[in-house]
């Protein structure tokens, strides 16, 4: 899905600045000498999570972006054009280049989470928050956006929210997460079924009996 | 040294050489698009896939891949074929069908590719997706729906231009090429990402719509914008200069050009002298005229003349022959005040070594330590920058400046700014005077601008001992180079277009003119400064040239002459190397080549030049100076004692060049100079939101 990036949006905050510099020289210090340029990539997670914690005070609150102030202050800290940091940014989608709600909700309906009933999750999660695919709720709550294949396709359908996964959905499931999480409150992530990892859902099968000992 | 097979045939090949150049070597064509000679290899079109054995049982990308020992490689099997045929089919899935309405057709590598290498027909049913066109300014016309992605304008921009702005961002299918951020290309070089791109995605902005390559008359030619001698294609159609390209030479300007070289030409078109014209006495205005007409009067004004009475000025875009005729006709009237140094430039001629560019401009890349004394090589000479990028991007030469700190494109320590740097750099005080003595292979670079002032010779003087001081002249090198800003200047430098001692140079002529000693001045193409300002309104002023610009609007008579498309002539570049110009159209009306115009006036003086054709002009050139016979060469130039022992003023260097795009009479007739200088210079660009 292509992201719509706007770098003179007028959301775009003047400046950036990252809070915690110790945390910066920690990322950059991880690679060795000369090869500074690739603490790109955590340092561009940092931004976003600070702007996230940032988010969670405002009203209405918002979720974890990267402003292009950052972007820029990261190819000052790190000394790249600016253009190589906006290239890396781009390229992934677990950056986001413009303001999201606090629960990034990312519905998977790659082929596998599709074939097990994920038109019905993004369906309900359309219902239930009242907007459609790739919009924010008024009260800067839920983003919703539809993603391709995050890997859990054992527990198909899956969401992803901020950084957790919730799988083996049905419809009413997601409802209720979706009903806890406006209630500010954190679900257990994971299989919602009850199944222990991705284990064979009829139990186990082979190695049952190690298996079974170590559910004990 | 690995020993490969291609096609059934040996090759040996040095270590790290790609399949794709050694395949090359051999004469066998390997279809690319992203891989470029010049540039750092992405192996991102997949279109050069050759069969390799031993290896995986699939074809692989020989631009990438080093040549081993052992190897056999197949270009044309049924593997090879058929993953080309798909490489192909997949990029042309998102490529409009628009070849009949794109610049590109004709020479378009990605069109030829098709033909020679691809499916006849598409399997491809669904939508194609359309690319929002980016602005990168007045020169480079963006489709960027066509776009397939190879990168060379990214590795063109950040590795050769050394201006970073382009980027591939997003990915997969929605991946696009741009600034990201609204911003023109600001690069000198802009017009070569047009060259580089395979497909029409970057087009030439002021010649889109105008002609296809099949009617173009090819001429290979020397550029004058500069004193760097850019080895140039001029394509014409009819009368008309429809646009100009880079010719491969090693020594100068490798395939790239600049900005002005490629983009200035709409200037030819305008404020063109297609005729004689004369200043009515009465009126004061000026009348068209007869060349029949104009040459009688000139013979009227000057026959009274005393030698000395007359003076001579060659600007900064002439032939070499022009000039030679010139100063042989100054000689028969007896007068000795000639000069070129229309800038006004105080510098020591007496040798060559003191005046050239002696290293060459290819050594740059085996320089160790370069020392820039007053010059901005970025606007002065780009391709000379872009040398001295590559030096450093390949060996991290270490670069000085002293002069005016700019943007040139790579990182330099700032010496200082003016001359009483130099000294302190003799003393050794100086950090950068360490890096100069433990250097194997220095090289100064002294810009024209070091010149324009007073105390000149004294800075040229300097120059050389510090040259001498750190080893920068040394057995089979020599790093002393001064980088002049006229095509013209060494030429007229080597023929000696200079007043001998007792005569008059040219701030004596101009002061002449007011004072009634120079009764009579010729200029030949001279509009480097306001003339109508510097001279004194009873002599009787002569212009020879081909634009309607300074000189002519002083001028009593103006005589229409060719520019540097419309005639054959000798250019001696800012390196000493005398290259050969040749004509690609005619000059307009009137106008006549600059050397038959002296011919025939001579005639008219009653002091008939003795040459009736170019190529006699040529042989009395080289029966004087034999170096300018040689064709390509540098001529020697022998270190000896040059420049003026003298105090140096402490006023720091200024580059005499502030709007690259405005340089000289063409420039400033051309729209699109004026369009980049209002984008560029001035940064009137849709960068408002920025």
């Amino acid at each position: 899905m292509k992201k719509h990036v706007d770098l003179n949006a007028s959301y775009q905050p003047a400046s950036f600045g990252f809070r915690d510099p110790s945390a910066v020289s920690e990322i950059i210090g991880r690679y060795p000498p000369g090869r500074q340029r690739s603490a790109v990539m955590p340092l561009l997670d940092l931004a976003q999570r600070q702007v996230a914690a940032d988010g969670l005070k405002a009203t209405p609150p918002y979720g974890g972006w990267i402003p292009r102030a950052a972007m820029d202050e990261i190819a000052r800290i790190l000394d790249m054009p600016p253009i190589r940091v906006y290239e890396v940014a781009t390229f992934y989608s677990m950056y986001n280049l413009a303001p999201v709600g606090v629960n990034l909700v990312q519905v998977c309906t790659t082929t596998p989470c599709w074939l097990c009933g994920s038109d019905k999750i993004v369906k309900t999660c359309q219902d239930k928050l009242g907007i459609g695919v790739g919009e924010t709720t008024p009260d800067g709550k839920f983003t919703l956006v539809e993603v391709e294949c995050m890997g859990a396709c054992v527990n198909a359908p899956m969401v992803q929210i901020n950084d957790d996964y919730y799988e083996d959905l049905t419809p009413e499931g997601t409802g209720g997460l979706i009903e806890s999480l406006a209630q500010g409150k954190k679900p257990p992530s994971g299989s919602q079924s009850g199944r222990k990892g991705s284990m064979a859902l009829s139990g186990p099968t082979s190695l049952a009996a190690q298996a079974r000992s170590s559910m004990k | 040294m690995p020993k490969l097979k291609i096609n059934d045939v040996e090759i040996e090949v040095a270590p790290g050489t790609s399949i794709l150049q050694a395949a090359e070597m051999l004469g066998v064509e390997i279809p690319r698009f992203c891989y470029h000679d010049r540039l750092s290899v992405p192996a991102n079109c997949r279109m050069c896939l050759v069969e390799v054995s031993p290896g995986p049982p699939k074809p692989q990308a020989s631009c990438a891949l080093a040549c081993a020992d052992g190897m056999s490689v197949k270009t044309d099997s049924d593997m090879v074929k058929k993953a080309r045929k798909g490489v192909m089919e997949m990029m042309l899935i998102n490529h409009p069908l628009d070849c009949p309405i794109c610049d590109q057709g004709g020479e378009c590598d990605l069109q030829d590719q098709a033909v020679a290498y691809g499916f006849d027909r598409s399997r491809y049913y669904e939508s194609k997706r359309a690319v929002v066109d980016k602005d990168l300014g007045p020169l480079v016309k963006t489709v960027m729906t066509r776009c397939i992605q190879c990168t060379r304008c990214v590795r063109f921009a950040d590795e050769i231009a050394g201006t970073p702005d382009l980027g591939l961002y997003n990915r997969g299918e929605d991946v696009e090429i741009g600034p990201f951020v609204e911003k023109a290309c600001a690069t000198e070089l802009s017009g070569n990402l047009v060259d580089i791109c395979p497909v029409g995605a970057l087009t030439s902005k002021p010649y889109a719509f105008s002609a296809r390559p099949w009617e173009l008359r090819k001429t290979e030619t020397i550029d004058v914008m500069d004193a760097v001698g850019s080895n140039i294609r001029v394509d014409s159609r009819g009368t008309e200069v429809m646009r100009v390209l880079p010719r491969l030479h090693e020594g100068i300007n490798e395939e790239w050009i600049n900005d002005r070289t490629r983009y200035a030409i709409d200037g030819l078109k305008k404020a063109r002298l297609d005729r004689p014209w004369i200043r009515d006495e009465k009126s004061g205005k000026l009348r068209e005229a007869a060349w029949e007409e104009a040459f009688a009067l000139i013979a009227a004004r000057l026959r009274p003349l005393a030698g000395p009475e007359i003076g001579a000025i060659a600007g900064e875009l002439c032939d070499l022959e022009s000039m030679v005729a010139l100063k042989d006709l100054m000689e028969a009237l007896g007068s000795r005040n000639l000069d070129c140094r229309t800038d006004g430039a105080h510098f020591d001629p007496s040798a060559r070594a003191g005046y050239i560019f002696n290293s060459g401009i290819s050594a740059i890349e085996q320089a160790d330590a370069i020392l820039l004394i007053g010059t901005n090589p970025r606007v002065e000479a780009t391709m000379v920058n872009a040398r001295i990028r590559k030096a450093w991007l390949n060996n991290r030469v270490s670069i000085g400046l002293i002069g005016e700190a700019a943007d040139l494109g790579y990182p330099y320590t700032r010496v200082g700014a003016g001359p009483r740097e130099m000294e302190s750099l003799l003393r050794g005080n100086n950090a950068f005077a360490d890096r100069l003595a433990r250097a194997q292979r220095p090289m100064i670079i002294l810009g024209a601008g070091a010149f324009l002032r007073p105390d000149g010779s004294a800075v040229q003087a300097l120059a050389r001992q510090v040259a001498e001081h750190f080893g920068v002249v040394r057995e089979g090198w020599n790093g002393f180079n001064v980088l002049q800003l006229a095509a013209s200047r060494v030429g007229a430098l080597d023929i000696g277009f200079l007043p001998p001692s007792g005569a008059m140079d040219i701030h004596a002529m101009l002061d002449g003119t007011r004072t009634g000693r120079i009764k009579a001045l010729y200029l030949l193409g001279v509009d480097e400064f306001d003339v109508r300002a510097a001279t004194g309104w009873q002599t009787f002023v002569i212009y020879q040239g081909h634009h309607g610009d300074a000189g002519a609007a002083r001028a009593d008579v103006i005589l229409p002459g060719a520019a540097y498309t419309e005639k054959d002539g000798l250019y001696v570049n800012t390196e000493g190397r005398v290259q050969a110009a040749r004509r690609a159209i005619f000059p307009p009306g009137e106008a006549r080549e600059d050397w038959a115009i002296l011919r025939a006036l001579s005639a008219h003086l009653r002091c008939e030049l003795p040459y009736e054709s170019l190529n006699a002009l040529r042989t009395r050139i080289v029966v004087e100076w034999p170096h300018l016979g040689d064709i390509d060469a540098q001529g020697p130039a022998p270190w000896t004692v040059f420049g003026r022992q003298g105090s140096v003023s402490e006023s720091p260097f200024l580059s005499p060049v502030r709007n690259f795009y405005m340089t000289n009479a063409i420039c400033r007739a051309s729209d699109t100079m004026a369009e980049c200088t209002r984008a560029f210079v001035e940064g009137r660009l849709s960068q408002a939101a920025e």
